[in-house]
């Protein structure tokens, strides 16, 4: 058993983190939100050409480093310590995953676009009625034609290409009958409807009126067994970042306790505050442990149950330590002014994202507890 | 014990929805629905229909402009006007202030406030908190400092700054909290002061929350000039003012008949919203958490009565009001959490277009609108009026005696 990064890993780790640490301050990423577009194409460039890390979890073959998942997770932890919204985790771990999974043609056309930064791809899978159900899918491909809504798809609007699941024969919530397409963001057919979320990223309504899609757009036929796949390394690439997130709420509130004073002493002196900063530091650990945990059982059999009780975890981890970090920090906590509130937003758009706690325990349940 | 209503008091709930239902202003109903901002006149329409019609502050004493409603009116009175969704009243003025002038005030105080807070005429906000001094509010800095003017009358030269001032940016006065005597114990030398908003060296500065929402403001005093008149009770006692008031503020912010409300709000919306095969209501995870809400509110709602009960038999509102200030706001958040998770993915979006002149921008359903903004937004009140810890310490000395 072995829970250290190697040579590479750490490598990679220091050298995004030194990079964000001095290009990507909290005012920056500000600058960036006000502006409305949801990300920073320089930035992007800079991942690809500067800092190399879009080759991580592809194989050298394709002109990765060879990396795979656990590369992902160093990558969205430091991603998320810094909050930053470009679509690392759409392109990269979903796009990018789809891609390796299928092979063939199509990946060897692409991946190295996604490397050099061309190439960026949204997923548009979940459906208005679907709520967190993949298999929910009322979308259609029917003679080559696609037709239908696909809901809050981050980083439509800055995409090259869409990831999409269609139904392609039986009824609006079968298990089978679902392919998975890539198609260029820009077919005709295809409008969008942009907006802002909470935490700052893009993301679209995207309808699809009788788009043309060929066969060498259907990058898998009775696709919902890999869709649940690549889903389950997304969730588990989200839960890297939040860790990420967590552990700066927590530091950021560790900090404020020690310098805000009330009643002639620091707030940490007060055995309340100290328990919840307790409370919240043995939450980030365990979401740690968790996310690690379901990392290195993705290629196993148990891997949807090891995601599922990750995700919970994780997912109740954010609302503990990022609503008490809010409580602890007071009124300050709940302005624009200060990170924290930031942190704060994006620790609470994952409790939701690709399930809600209630939906993964359901599916742990529904997998390993039958009666 | 009996917790039937009588003949009278069904009555008069009739005659309440009656009211309601012939003079609430649609308009008002439509600008909430659509999720619009909210204008101090908008604020203010229910509040002039209410003074007109005599029903403004039933809380208050009948010699000052009270309605002289039993306990159990007053409560079927906050049931309905929760229930048809009226706007919320500012309390500022009328659940804050108003009760410390008639309580602590002079007559000539009375006279001149009393009737502007019930007509709306006055718009109130609250300088109590300092950048310094949250939980331990005591602390406060912010100077006064008596002189005799030129004309012969006595005056305070207040200087300071206040923070988390709400709507303060309408506010026409503003009540208090400044220190004049700096070398007293801490609570034993501030004193209460109502203060022109317009006094030259007043400042009022926004401070945007997480939502996006401008609320809260700071409000620098600078060099501002107060009459003595202007302080209520004697100089050095605010602090028994400051305390009558946050007890009062404490029972109002349980919000027990809005929670309500809400609750209904959120199983309408659950019961509309798909969850695989069945709606999110048949979901028993959420069914659980919907149900064990409604346990804890009933239990808010009994314990409030029991409240005001003790109160309407001429016990004032005491450290019990803590408890309800903490399970009431609890109940508040969780009311957040839970729409919040039944909008699950449209519980992203910003209410904000990335298109030029899109003003009416909307996805998802009606019901998942502005959710997350809420959510953020309400974890204030876990905070303000004394924060939940503040109100443990308090229930575990006063109450317990620990």
């Amino acid at each position: 058993m072995d829970f250290n990064y190697t040579e590479e890993q750490t490598m990679l780790r220091d050298s995004l983190s030194r990079y964000l640490a001095n290009t990507y301050d909290f005012d920056s990423r500000q600058k960036v939100v006000r502006e409305g577009k949801g990300w920073n194409p320089a930035v992007w460039t800079a991942f690809a050409e500067e800092l190399g890390i879009l080759c991580a979890p592809f194989s050298e073959a394709h002109g990765g480093l060879g990396g795979g998942a656990v590369e992902n997770m160093v990558v969205m932890e430091e991603l998320g310590r810094a909050i930053v919204l470009e679509p690392y985790l759409s392109t990269v771990v979903i796009g990018g995953g789809a891609l390796k999974a299928v092979g063939g043609a199509i990946a060897d056309e692409l991946i190295p676009g996604i490397i050099a930064g061309n190439v960026r791809i949204a997923f548009a899978a979940y459906e208005p009625q679907g709520r967190f159900h993949l298999n929910d899918v009322s979308t259609t491909l029917k003679a080559g034609q696609l037709n239908g809504h696909k809901a809050v798809v981050e980083h439509a609007s800055n995409a090259t290409h869409l990831l999409v699941t269609a139904r392609t024969g039986g009824a609006q919530r079968d298990t089978s009958g679902i392919a998975l397409l890539l198609i260029p963001a820009d077919a005709a057919g295809i409008t969008r409807r942009d907006y802002l979320t909470v935490h700052g990223t893009s993301a679209s309504e995207v309808y699809f009126e009788n788009v043309a899609v060929g066969d060498a757009h259907v990058l898998a036929a009775d696709a919902l067994p890999l869709v649940e796949r690549i889903v389950d390394e997304a969730t588990v690439a989200l839960c890297a970042e939040a860790c990420g997130v967590l552990k700066v709420l927590h530091a950021q509130t560790l900090d404020y306790a020690k310098q805000r004073k009330q009643f002639g002493k620091a707030i940490g002196d007060f055995q309340v505050i100290q328990h919840r900063l307790v409370d919240m530091f043995m939450e980030v650990e365990q979401a740690v442990s968790m996310t690690m945990m379901a990392t290195l059982k993705l290629d196993s059999d148990e891997r949807a149950a090891a995601v599922s009780m990750a995700k919970a975890k994780v997912g109740k981890a954010a609302k503990f330590v990022g609503q008490n970090a809010v409580q602890i920090h007071g009124g300050i906590g709940i302005t624009q002014e200060l990170a924290v509130g930031h942190y704060f937003k994006r620790a609470t758009l994952i409790e939701n994202q690709f399930g809600s706690v209630d939906f993964h325990l359901s599916r742990y349940e529904n997998l390993t507890l039958a009666a | 014990m009996d917790l039937n209503f009588s003949a009278a008091d069904v009555a008069f709930r009739e005659e309440v929805r009656a009211f309601i239902r012939d003079s609430y202003p649609a308009w008002l109903h439509e600008k909430i629905d659509e999720g619009e901002e909210m204008a101090k006149e908008d604020f203010l329409a229910w509040h002039k229909i209410l003074h007109q019609k005599g029903w403004i502050a039933p809380a208050w004493p009948v010699e000052y402009g009270g309605t002289g409603w039993t306990a159990t009116q007053r409560y079927i009175w906050s049931e309905e006007t929760a229930r048809a969704d009226c706007v919320r009243l500012m309390p500022f003025g009328l659940s804050m202030v108003g009760p410390v002038i008639y309580t602590f005030g002079t007559p000539e105080q009375k006279a001149k406030f009393l009737p502007r807070i019930l007509s709306g005429e006055d718009w109130w906000c609250q300088g109590y908190s300092e950048p310094g001094s949250g939980s331990d509010l005591a602390s406060l800095r912010t100077r006064a400092e008596r002189f005799t003017g030129e004309d012969g009358k006595e005056y305070y030269r207040v200087n300071g700054q206040k923070t988390w001032t709400t709507m303060a940016q309408h506010a026409d006065w503003g009540f208090f909290l400044v220190r004049t005597d700096p070398t007293a114990k801490m609570q034993e030398g501030i004193s209460f002061l109502l203060i022109d908003m317009k006094t030259p060296g007043i400042t009022v500065r926004p401070i945007i929350t997480l939502g996006g929402e401008h609320e809260v403001n700071e409000v620098w005093l600078e060099d501002v000039i107060v009459p003595v008149e202007n302080r209520v009770f004697h100089e050095n006692k605010g602090w028994t003012c400051a305390k009558f008031l946050l007890a009062h503020e404490r029972t109002g912010i349980a919000g027990v008949a809005a929670s309500k409300r809400n609750v209904e709000r959120i199983k309408q919306v659950a019961r509309q919203t798909q969850d695989g095969a069945d709606s999110l209501l048949a979901n028993p995870f959420f069914k659980r958490k919907v149900a064990e809400l409604e346990v804890d509110l009933a239990a808010l709602e009994y314990t409030e009565l029991r409240t005001l009960a003790g109160e309407s038999a001429g016990k004032g509102p005491g450290p019990e009001s803590s408890l309800l200030k903490i399970k009431g706001t609890e109940i508040q958040q969780r009311l957040t959490e839970l729409a919040l998770e039944a909008a699950g993915t449209y519980g992203a979006p910003y209410f904000r277009s990335m298109g030029e002149g899109d003003n009416s921008f909307a996805v998802g359903p009606d019901s998942a609108r502005r959710v997350a903004p809420v959510y953020f937004n309400m974890r204030k009140t876990s905070i303000y009026g004394g924060s939940n810890e503040i109100q443990r310490n308090i229930i575990a000395k006063m109450v317990l005696g620990l």
